[in-house]
């Protein structure tokens, strides 16, 4: 079957196609250049209308344990947003941490079509797996958790060499089915577990005598050794400790040159000035960025209203945990393998230290320079729920709008940011770079997040409105791999995503290494760690699309 | 004659993956690392193979479609038991979602103690590896260990290697509430578990004065419940000397109206000792033949723990009302499907004369029969699948240990949900 887009206005990056008029073709779930002699089975006149490939999300808790304890911990913020089923879809629950089914379709009912759930627990990889193939529409894939295990950090302190780290990296992201490596606060939930209340970037974990900062140089340098394509995701030490610009600074000089990749970069950005002892770290941070092109980062940007934060970085969810809005919270220690903590949070634009966080994110967003290295998030459900993205979007858009915001908050957080001062709109093809384009490529995502011949068909049709929210939060049409699933904002096609992994080669003898180590320590057996393919695609949805590693021919 | 190694268990809830089963046609025999939960589960015979309408063997197709008569002539139907794998229950949770019925697991009256503390205050937890490797300080609240889980001791607390105790056997061991019905937690050195014994009733109070205790309040009595008061302090002094104690408790033993509050005077505790500035942990004792697996599955398609129902075309939770048992007595259920696919034994709650649908380990029997039966292949003998452990993080990958033909729990509730469709 042959489809036709006809006359929309592309914003295709990848290919540097800026706002031009061209019809696109669409065959077999690709894009196809246009066939001589074929009539199209099914032509869309989208004259004028503003065209971009499916959106990716390259940092958003989608899947996995601890998003299914922060749903669990909320009942009252599902209440306040049920979602019937209709024919083709399922009922679901929405607000901060919604439901599967309600995530995938509320993702595709905005443009998009992948997401990336950041945190996956080796152990916990089959559930992240199980809850993301309950997701529909979007393809999926997951960054496995290193870095405060047992096994890792035990080689650390015994100094084993890079290769032997190089070889545990890569058994792992295979093990689990990952297509990236994350690392949250370096040794720090491991510490927290021998009750070391914060961890230094210098600072030793008491029982391995490892650092932060060497953790993040080893494991960048597996990353890099092991030509995985998305550098190291790092979840930096000292989340939202007033002064952990310094760390975060402190952090791109240590890993020396290496790519990486500093998520929800504004949780890290914040200095000690002023009367409250909290400030911007945004400018600084913006200019470490604009110099060091081996970084890059998503901004994790919050949002004024209810949310509950989950993350694996039980270290500082507990230290948080007096801010809990309900006043309820959880803390885990997970297998000697990593941890967690969910705490709800409610973000206020009349509350000094919440006001300036807004306005840190936004500082962040326009002072650096390079649009294929930021990222649009709010680190999803943790700064605000992704269906905020297309207010994010007007904030990054519209200045006029931003400003009228920005005089809305907090009088003294007003005060501590430049924000006002910048003039800085983001240009559609930008936005395409930092929602399509540059996410596909980050994440070494081979023919999607762009428009040309060969690319998976993942496209979304907007109506031009000045109002860039209203243009963003309801797409005319949505294809998923060709197919039209989305029209005037509605689900109209339940379709199920693919699964992106990578699987960088090895030497299969640390296998001997690991056996051992599991009948001796561990509570389950090696073999049964490991998940299969079939696991995967047995339900009858799912499929597996492997990745490349850098240097291999595809 | 096959033999089959590193089986885990769906059964006993903690995760024991180390069977080995010698399989000769469809008769099985576990010939290593069995216990009393697991060797009956796995061995347990193959009984029936047809499904029966009324009474009367029938194909599948046809059991089926009474079935889906019965759903569609319904006005509130319920599903309850859902003791499944994660396939299974995202089967079940399709037919509850479309057929607008009410989703209630078999032991969550004993789960919803805790899950109204966690969702009023929270709590902070650990899981099995961290015991095995960590934990020096071991409290049993309302729980008879070693029957609850008989390889527990072995392969959590007696385990001989671990990662950061140089002697494992030198971990302590303290029951509040009910002494041990057997030896399991006497140390390898011949050390006994220290008691302090009271009725589980007794416990709120108990509990609350350990609370206090922990938190350093002045108790204006010398003892509670029979237990003296400088007991209690003494285990508070240990968890607050310990290196990582570990709290953990049943709450299907907390009996009791309110058992939740005590539950959440537990997890609060755990709170105040790691306040006061060392590590300790709760640790929920629960969760076999898949409740932690319906509870997850649902968690994560509703945002709802699986006590909630679809009859408004929306997902709704409530801890109280839809608990079937109670929805049977009140005479709003017209129509009861009963699953679970673990233990024949586990037959469904007597629905009086409401149609019943009982898709269940084949071998049940009945005082009274249901109007429709499809015996169904048990997870991790009959079919692959996934079961969570009762610490609710690691999802074990069963195994399929023979061939005996018999659909799984999502063939047939897929099945009968189709049924709805036609």
């Amino acid at each position: 079957m042959l489809t036709k887009l006809t006359g929309g206005i592309v914003y295709d990056p990848a290919n540097n196609v800026n706002g031009k008029k061209k019809d696109i073709y669409i065959q077999d779930g690709r894009i196809v250049s246009k066939p001589r002699n074929v009539e199209p089975d099914k032509e869309y006149n989208i004259a004028g209308k503003i065209v971009m490939a499916g959106a990716i999300d390259l940092h958003t808790h989608i899947g996995g344990g601890k998003g299914n304890i922060a749903r669990m911990l909320m009942p009252e913020n599902h209440r306040i947003d049920p979602v019937a089923h209709t024919d083709i879809k399922r009922a679901g629950t929405g607000h901060a941490m919604p439901s599967t089914f309600t995530t995938g379709y509320r993702y595709a009912e905005m443009g998009y079509t992948a997401a990336f759930e950041p945190a996956v627990l080796p152990v916990n990889a089959r559930q992240a797996h199980m809850e993301m193939g309950d997701v529909p529409m979007l393809d999926k894939g997951g960054y496995v958790m290193l870095g405060s295990d047992d096994f890792f950090l035990r080689m650390m302190t015994a100094n084993k060499d890079q290769q032997a780290i190089n070889d545990y990296v890569a058994w792992t992201i295979r093990a689990a089915q990952g297509v990236g490596i994350k690392v949250v606060n370096p040794g720090g939930i491991s510490a927290f577990k021998f009750n070391q209340r914060q961890l230094d970037l210098d600072e030793k974990n008491s029982h391995y005598n490892v650092t932060p900062r060497a953790i993040l140089k080893s494991l960048a340098t597996a990353i890099k050794e092991l030509g995985i394509s998305h550098p190291l995701h790092v979840h930096g030490s000292n989340l939202g400790v007033p002064g952990n610009i310094q760390t975060t600074l402190d952090s791109i000089v240590g890993v020396e040159g290496l790519p990486m990749h500093l998520t929800h970069v504004q949780f890290h950005s914040y200095g000690t000035e002023g009367d409250f002892k909290f400030s911007s770290g945004g400018a600084e941070l913006a200019e470490a960025i604009n110099k060091n092109q081996n970084i890059s980062v998503d901004v994790g940007q919050i949002m004024f209203g209810q949310t509950v934060t989950a993350s694996g970085d039980n270290q500082r969810q507990y230290a948080n945990h007096g801010f809990s809005s309900p006043n309820k919270w959880v803390c885990m220690d997970i297998e000697c393998d990593a941890g967690c903590g969910l705490v709800p949070f409610k973000y206020r634009d009349k509350n000094f230290v919440n006001a300036l966080q807004w306005a840190i994110g936004l500082e962040i967003f326009l002072l650096v320079k390079d649009p294929w290295r930021i990222f649009l998030t709010t680190d999803h459900p943790n700064g605000a729920p992704f269906t905020s993205y297309p207010h994010l979007i007007r904030l990054l858009m519209d200045k006029s709008f931003r400003n009228d915001m920005l005089a809305t908050i907090h009088p003294e957080a007003q005060k501590m940011t430049t924000l006002g001062s910048i003039d800085r709109e983001y240009s559609m093809q930008e936005i395409a770079v930092l929602t399509r384009a540059g996410a596909a490529k980050i994440t070494g995502l081979v023919n999607r997040g762009a428009l040309g011949k060969g690319d998976y068909a993942d496209i979304t049709v907007y109506t031009e409105n000045e109002n860039r929210e209203k243009m963003f939060e309801k797409p005319d049409y949505v294809f998923k791999d060709g197919e039209l699933v989305v029209k005037d904002g509605e689900v109209v096609n339940v379709v199920w995503g693919t699964t992106h992994v990578v699987r960088p080669e090895y030497d299969k003898s640390i296998e001997k290494d690991l056996k051992k180590y599991f009948d001796r320590f561990m509570t389950m057996k090696l073999g049964n760690f490991t998940i299969s393919d079939d696991e995967m695609t047995e339900d009858g949805r799912g499929s597996i699309t492997v990745h490349p590693t850098v240097g291999e021919k595809v | 004659m096959t033999e089959i190694t590193e089986v885990p268990s769906p059964f006993c809830g903690i995760g024991t993956d180390d069977l080995a089963i010698q399989v000769d046609g469809i008769s099985i025999k576990v010939t290593a690392n069995g216990c009393a939960i697991n060797t009956p589960a796995f061995e347990q015979a193959i009984s029936d193979f047809s499904p029966r309408v009324d009474g009367k063997e029938v194909s599948l197709d046809e059991a089926v479609c009474k079935a889906a008569e019965i759903l569609k002539a319904a006005n509130q139907p319920v599903i309850g038991g859902c003791a499944t794998d994660v396939n299974g229950m995202r089967a079940l949770m399709a037919l509850a979602d479309r057929n607008g019925a009410v989703v209630d697991n078999m032991n969550f009256t004993a789960a919803k103690r805790n899950f109204l503390a966690l969702q009023d205050s929270g709590w902070m937890t650990t899981t099995l590896a961290e015991i095995k490797n960590r934990c020096d300080l071991f409290v049993v609240i309302a729980c008879d260990l070693e029957v609850f889980a008989p390889r527990f001791y072995e392969r959590y607390l007696w385990n001989k290697e671990s990662m950061f105790l140089d002697d494992t056997s030198a971990r302590e061991i303290i029951y509040i509430g009910k002494a041990p019905s057997g030896k399991a937690s006497t140390s390898p050195d011949n050390r006994q578990a220290q008691v302090l014994e009271c009725e589980n009733a007794d416990l709120p109070e108990v509990l609350a004065v350990l609370r206090a205790l922990i938190k350093g309040n002045l108790v204006n009595a010398e003892q509670v419940a029979g237990i003296a008061i400088t007991d209690l302090q003494n285990i508070a002094d240990k968890l607050k000397a310990a290196s990582y104690g570990v709290v953990s408790w049943a709450a299907g033993a907390l009996d009791f109206s309110q058992a939740e509050l005590s539950v959440q005077t537990i997890c609060e505790l755990v709170k105040d000792v790691n306040a006061s500035g060392v590590r300790c942990s709760g640790f929920p004792l629960g969760g076999k033949e898949g409740d932690q697996t319906a509870n997850q599955v649902c968690g994560w398609q509703t945002g709802y723990p699986a006590r909630m129902r679809f009859s408004s075309d929306i997902p709704e939770y409530d801890p109280f009302l839809y608990d079937i048992n109670q929805m049977f007595d009140n005479g709003e259920v017209d129509a009861f499907v009963w699953v679970h696919a673990f233990n024949a034994s586990a037959v469904p709650p007597s629905g009086g004369k409401i149609p019943t649908i009982v898709v269940a380990r084949s071998g049940m029997t009945f005082e009274e029969e249901p109007a429709v039966f499809i015996p169904v292949g048990t997870p991790g003998i009959d079919h692959v699948g996934h079961a969570y452990r009762l610490d609710n993080v690691v999802a074990i990958r069963l195994k399929k240990l023979r061939d005996s033909g018999l659909p799984s729990t999502a063939e047939v509730l897929t099945a009968i949900e189709q049924g709805l469709v036609n």
